[in-house]
């Protein structure tokens, strides 16, 4: 017995009795061979007491860094934006924590209204007439974004921005490999995907054309021209994906007026901790036309026998459970929590609040990039407009003045070329600003990036690249 | 004393549905933007027209009572775990304790960017590293990869897996074995990753019916997928015959592990021949399901297996220069570029679902191996006296076992019992009896049993089996629990046998009652219409 | 009740064809009675389009319930020429007149000989005893 099970000595002889078995083990060796019976115990530790495993887990977590103990501008996906304590109140409900997936709608009217909602929010953060009741996360939402283009056209390849986040990059190749489809990568030009490389790159055989919005390096891409030029080039059978960071959608025109046929992201900006990287949650929404093709969850209104409204999961028969082979993914579990905690979080900013957030964000951002790129020895990447997060390149070793920030209690961002493993990312630094991160916090990161460079400067004054200096002072 | 056989008129009935659109005014609002404290710079100047929205989303207008009164009053609607017993076969609806939620809330572990330094992200790799020899311990495999974020991933990446490796030694092959009981997931995936399926039958007992799988299994197949026990709560004796028919014709065998509550410490994927195990975190390892998720799916594999697994992987390095943060004796790194290039690559963007290992973690230390063991036990004590129970109330004559393993029958008493045997950590019942005795069928029976306060079993899966109810109880409920709920259905099957009319009709109790499916499924209203 | 029209041919995977009155070379096609109701009630049916060619014994299409999909087998070869776009606002036609206002697609036959594999009502109705 432990503090979870409660069978008591005379419990178990009242059950063994009922059984009609004379012991726990007989139950066991009348099912399961001997032959692959353990027979020893586990070597893992002993069990402890609730008190002993906080405190274990309590050193553990002081063997993290985390935003709570220095000044955090890593984004590249995630973002350490403020969640108000109404959602983690909300996400520790007995009623909204414990219960399974609404197989049974009479009871589970909460769990399916959130849904609804949840995907209403969705569908007016992107524009797009239909969406899910969530997926995973972001990267493997686009590739089963491409797996629904790849079902509805039949062609044989993805055509993609480099613009992608590069775990998306990674992630969609590993599916496309499972699935059998070629991706062509089309590199940018001055920070946004190459117009020109992009419309040449896609033809009749071409199933999806995806691009990132905002793109990887915090560029604000021309969405609307990409997927313009995709169809022309493509066919209107052609799929367009976009994966979209949702918080800037307050001040960035949505996917659905882009002639953007899918759009799909990562969600956890909205609401959702960064639980170093999940769980947290993916967004699919789609035009009219995939509705019947959309993987995961959907909830749909309707009334009962005597005509209250209610919600139920619907269009099931797509779902893994009932099409078995035919289905359009194979996702089981959607991440219903987290995606609570989105809408909870989408109401709690409100119609204006998530434009103003999103304005805040702008000028934010803004200022950051103009007070970094004053510092000696830093510059743009790339002078596209950016929204939240941009990326600056340093003439300086980026792992040392890493290091030599973070001595200094700042975390200024990541290290570009450690992510994308591109030659002309070195030296890049990827820098995101959330609301959390004032304007007082920006100038501090300026200030001690700025030392943080002088101190491990490559190059004298104003030099351009390649002329080498002795060791850094 | 028996529920109400007709609408009650609840106050929750009463209450009807209103949207969080549909609740505010314009005006109020929860948010308070921060002070702008940078140049106010207008957004014309630094978005260029064409690229900027001009309709703000339709979000609602609310004040922060109205959000929490909104969402609190939706919670009441749901039934859930903590409220009441929630016998869904296949789903371990074990107890969440709350340990976990304190635990994972905390900064160190809640606040930590994924992209962190690996020496500043000691604590995470190293719980990262101990769940991994954890699972490594309970599934018998040696190599572990957490990245999967639920079950069906972790299947999608098992079938990758195989690929890899079978591409890796210069054969291309195209099918993959199910049994014709295998969870719904299992096809599904399996058409992603580019293979066929193809299904093996079930023999009488309910195992895989080892001549159907002897003539299927060639040099095409990839991989027999399986769960052992199996989605009908049984276990199959001769796994260890499949594993060399399957190893024979160079496959691979893939566990799914959704029934692992059944075993642990007792026996192991590994031992039992698999090449590759997932786990689900959300069914044996207490991680909430949410009301459908998140989950996480780590999987366990062997030495053949193990050159393929995706990236990132954990490392550990005994202390020298670089000693721990936390003083110990050695270090940790998360390690992008495998030696050479044989991984499958990435399932998803940076680790997996962390939060989730948080609490496994927690769980796996609180019980450590006396007390997963128990559980396991536990589970399968429990399921087997709750058959015994129904037996007794005279229940299983409607709804017999759908399949008495030959292995396993205890002595069966005199009088008209329906055959019934042992099972492990859940059972399947047919409805068959019941329907053609009492004209209700599963469904039936389920929503009647919304008005007696429980969550209903699973219904109609495994699809083998004709009107089929799954019933799992877990470890975690106690005897009273499963006593009052095989009396309350032994009493509905007495209520069904004096009037069918009451199931057919119900739920009468609930917040709504039964809802047009149909109609949602013809005309599907999935948004608010504004 | 279920009903098994004479005057139609069967296949065993529950799709029937009629030969066409008028021009020998060309069938109707659509699911029996048996195969609807397994269904239940029918909420979908997205026809492939005219010009399409179809194998004997291949799935052609799909029809969708709320529990269940179903592959439609083509019972014979040949190309649809037309196909019944009543069935996009009314997929319950299927359920209710699976013979009449229920018919899915016309198809021109590539060989009519494939007609002498089929099934009649008795024979067809014998393999649903079973």
């Amino acid at each position: 017995m432990t503090q979870y099970t409660s069978v008591t000595d005379s419990d178990l002889a009242a059950m063994l009795a009922a059984i009609g078995v004379s012991s726990v083990q007989e139950i066991f060796d009348r099912q399961i061979p001997q032959e692959v019976r353990l027979g020893r115990p586990l070597e893992l530790p002993d069990g402890k007491s609730e008190q002993e495993v906080y405190e274990h887990m309590r050193a553990l977590a002081a063997g993290n860094v985390s935003a709570e103990d220095e000044l955090c501008f890593l984004g590249a996906g995630m973002y350490d934006h403020y969640v108000p304590s109404i959602v983690d109140m909300l996400m520790e409900r007995s009623e909204f924590l414990t219960p399974y997936t609404p197989y049974q709608p009479e009871i589970s009217q909460g769990g399916l209204q959130v849904m609804f909602e949840y995907q209403t929010a969705i569908c007016e953060l992107t524009g797009l007439p239909v969406s899910n009741a969530s997926v995973y996360e972001g990267p493997s939402a686009v590739a089963s974004a491409g797996y629904l283009a790849k079902l509805h056209n039949g062609r044989k390849r993805f055509v993609v921005s480099a613009g992608l986040h590069p775990h998306t990059l990674a992630t969609l190749r590993t599916y496309a490999h499972g699935y059998g489809i070629e991706v062509v990568e089309v590199p940018l030009a001055g920070g946004v995907t190459d117009p020109s490389v992009w419309a040449e790159a896609i033809d009749q055989d071409t199933s999806a054309a995806i691009f990132a919005q905002p793109n990887f390096y915090g560029a604000v891409e021309d969405a609307a021209a990409l997927s313009a030029a995709a169809k022309e080039a493509g066919g209107e059978q052609l799929v367009t994906i976009a994966q979209v960071d949702p918080i800037v959608l307050g001040v960035l025109a949505p996917p659905g007026e882009c002639r953007v046929d899918v759009a799909v992201g990562e969600g956890q900006s909205l609401g959702n901790r960064l639980d170093y990287g999940g769980p947290s949650f993916g967004f699919f929404a789609a035009r009219e036309d995939y509705l019947r093709r959309m993987p995961g969850r959907i909830a749909g209104e309707t009334i009962d026998v005597d005509g209250r409204r209610g919600f139920v999961l619907t269009l099931q028969t797509r779902e893994q459970h009932i099409r078995r082979e035919k289905a359009t993914s194979n996702i089981c579990t959607s991440q219903a929590l987290n995606a609570l905690a989105g809408v909870v979080y989408l109401s709690w900013l409100g119609r204006r609040g998530f434009v103003e957030l999103g304005e805040l964000l702008l000028r934010r951002t803004h200022y950051a990039r103009e007070e970094l790129c004053a510092l000696d020895g830093v510059s743009p990447l790339h002078s596209q407009p950016v929204v939240r997060e941009f990326a600056v390149r340093l003439d300086a070793d980026v792992a040392a003045v890493r290091r030599y920030c973070a001595a200094a209690g700042v975390n200024p961002g990541a290290d570009l070329y450690a992510l994308t493993g591109r030659e002309e990312d070195r030296g890049g630094l990827l820098v995101a600003i959330t609301e959390r991160r004032s304007r007082a916090d920006i100038d501090t990161l300026a200030q001690v990036l700025g030392e943080g460079v002088a101190a491990e400067r490559l190059t004298t004054g104003d030099a351009g690249r390649g002329v080498e200096v002795g060791a850094s002072a | 004393m028996r529920p109400p056989t007709q609408s009650t008129d609840t106050p929750l009935q009463r209450e009807p549905a209103v949207t969080i659109f549909e609740r505010g005014a314009p005006g109020r609002r929860a948010f308070q933007c921060p002070t702008l404290d940078v140049p106010d710079v207008r957004v014309e100047e630094l978005l260029p027209a064409h690229l900027r929205r001009v309709e703000p989303p339709r979000l609602p207008e609310v004040s922060e009572p109205e959000i929490v009164r909104h969402y609190v009053r939706l919670s009441k609607r749901n039934f859930d775990l903590d409220s009441g017993f929630y016998p869904l076969g296949s789903c371990t609806m074990k107890h969440n304790p709350r340990l976990h939620e304190r635990v994972a809330a905390l900064p160190g572990h809640a606040r930590l960017h994924p992209l962190q330094d690996p020496e500043r992200a000691q604590g995470a790799l190293e719980l990262m590293w101990n769940l991994e020899r954890a699972l490594s311990e309970i599934s018998g495999l040696p190599h572990v990869c957490l990245q999967p974020s639920a079950g069906s991933h972790g299947e999608l990446a098992g079938v990758l897996l195989t690929r890899a490796y079978h591409e890796a030694r210069g054969e291309t092959r195209h099918k993959v074995l199910t049994p014709d009981t295998a969870h719904g997931t299992n096809p599904a995936t399996v058409t992603m990753a580019g293979f066929q399926v193809v299904k093996i039958a079930t023999n009488p007992d309910g195992g895989v019916d080892l001549d159907d799988l002897r003539a299927k299994a060639d040099t095409d197949v990839a991989c027999l997928m399986l769960t052992n026990p199996n989605t009908l709560g049984l276990f199959d004796p001769n796994i260890q015959e499949i594993a060399k028919v399957v190893h024979e014709v160079g496959a691979t065998l893939y566990y799914d592990g959704a029934n692992l509550n059944a075993v642990m410490g007792l026996s192991r994927p590994g031992d039992m021949g698999f090449d590759i195990v997932h786990f689900n975190l959300h069914k044996s390892f207490t991680q909430p399901h949410g009301g459908g998720g998140p989950g996480s799916g780590p999987i366990a594999v062997s030495d053949r297996i193990e050159p393929f697994l995706p990236v990132p992987r954990i490392v550990r390095r005994e202390a020298s220069n670089g000693a721990a943060a936390r003083g110990g004796d050695a270090s940790f790194d998360l390690v992008e570029d495998w030696a050479g290039a044989k991984s499958i690559g990435r399932l998803r963007g940076f680790q997996g679902n962390y939060g989730c290992f948080v609490r496994s973690y927690a769980y796996i230390r609180s019980l450590g191996a006396p007390g997963l063991k128990d559980a396991s036990e536990t589970a399968v004590l429990n399921a087997n006296y709750l058959l015994a129970r129904l037996g007794e109330l005279g229940v299983l004559k409607f709804l017999p076992l759908a399949y008495a393993n030959a292995h396993s029958n205890a002595s069966i008493p005199e009088g008209d019992e329906a055959v019934r045997g042992l099972c492990l950590h859940e059972f399947v019942l047919s409805g068959g009896p019941m329907k053609r005795n009492l004209q209700i069928k599963t469904l039936d029976l389920a929503k009647r049993m919304l008005d007696y306060g429980y969550h209903p079993p699973t219904v109609y899966f495994p699809l083998l089996v004709e009107e089929a109810l799954m019933v799992e109880p877990t470890e975690t409920e106690t005897k009273e629990t499963l006593d009052s709920f095989a009396e309350a259905l032994a009493e509905l099957l007495a209520e069904a046998a004096e009037d069918p009319e009451i199931a057919l009709h119900a739920p009468y109790t609930t917040p709504v009652r039964r809802l047009d499916e149909v109609g949602a499924a013809k005309n599907p209203v999935i948004r608010q219409a504004f | 009740m279920s009903s098994y029209p004479d005057d139609l041919l069967y296949h065993p995977e529950h799709d029937w064809a009629r030969i066409d009155s008028e021009d020998p070379n060309v069938a109707m096609l659509g699911i029996t009675w048996f195969a609807q109701d397994a269904l239940g009630e029918v909420v979908f049916f997205d026809p492939p389009s005219p010009g399409t060619i179809v194998h004997k014994d291949e799935p052609y299409a799909e029809v969708e319930s709320v529990k269940a999909v179903s592959d439609v087998v083509a019972p014979l070869s040949g190309e649809i020429v037309e196909v019944n776009e009543k069935l996009a606002d009314a997929p319950n036609a299927i359920n209710d007149d699976p013979y009449g206002e229920g018919w899915l697609v016309r198809v021109r036959m590539s060989d009519p000989t494939e007609r002498d594999a089929l099934l009649d009502a008795d024979a067809y109705s014998a393999t649903l005893g079973a």
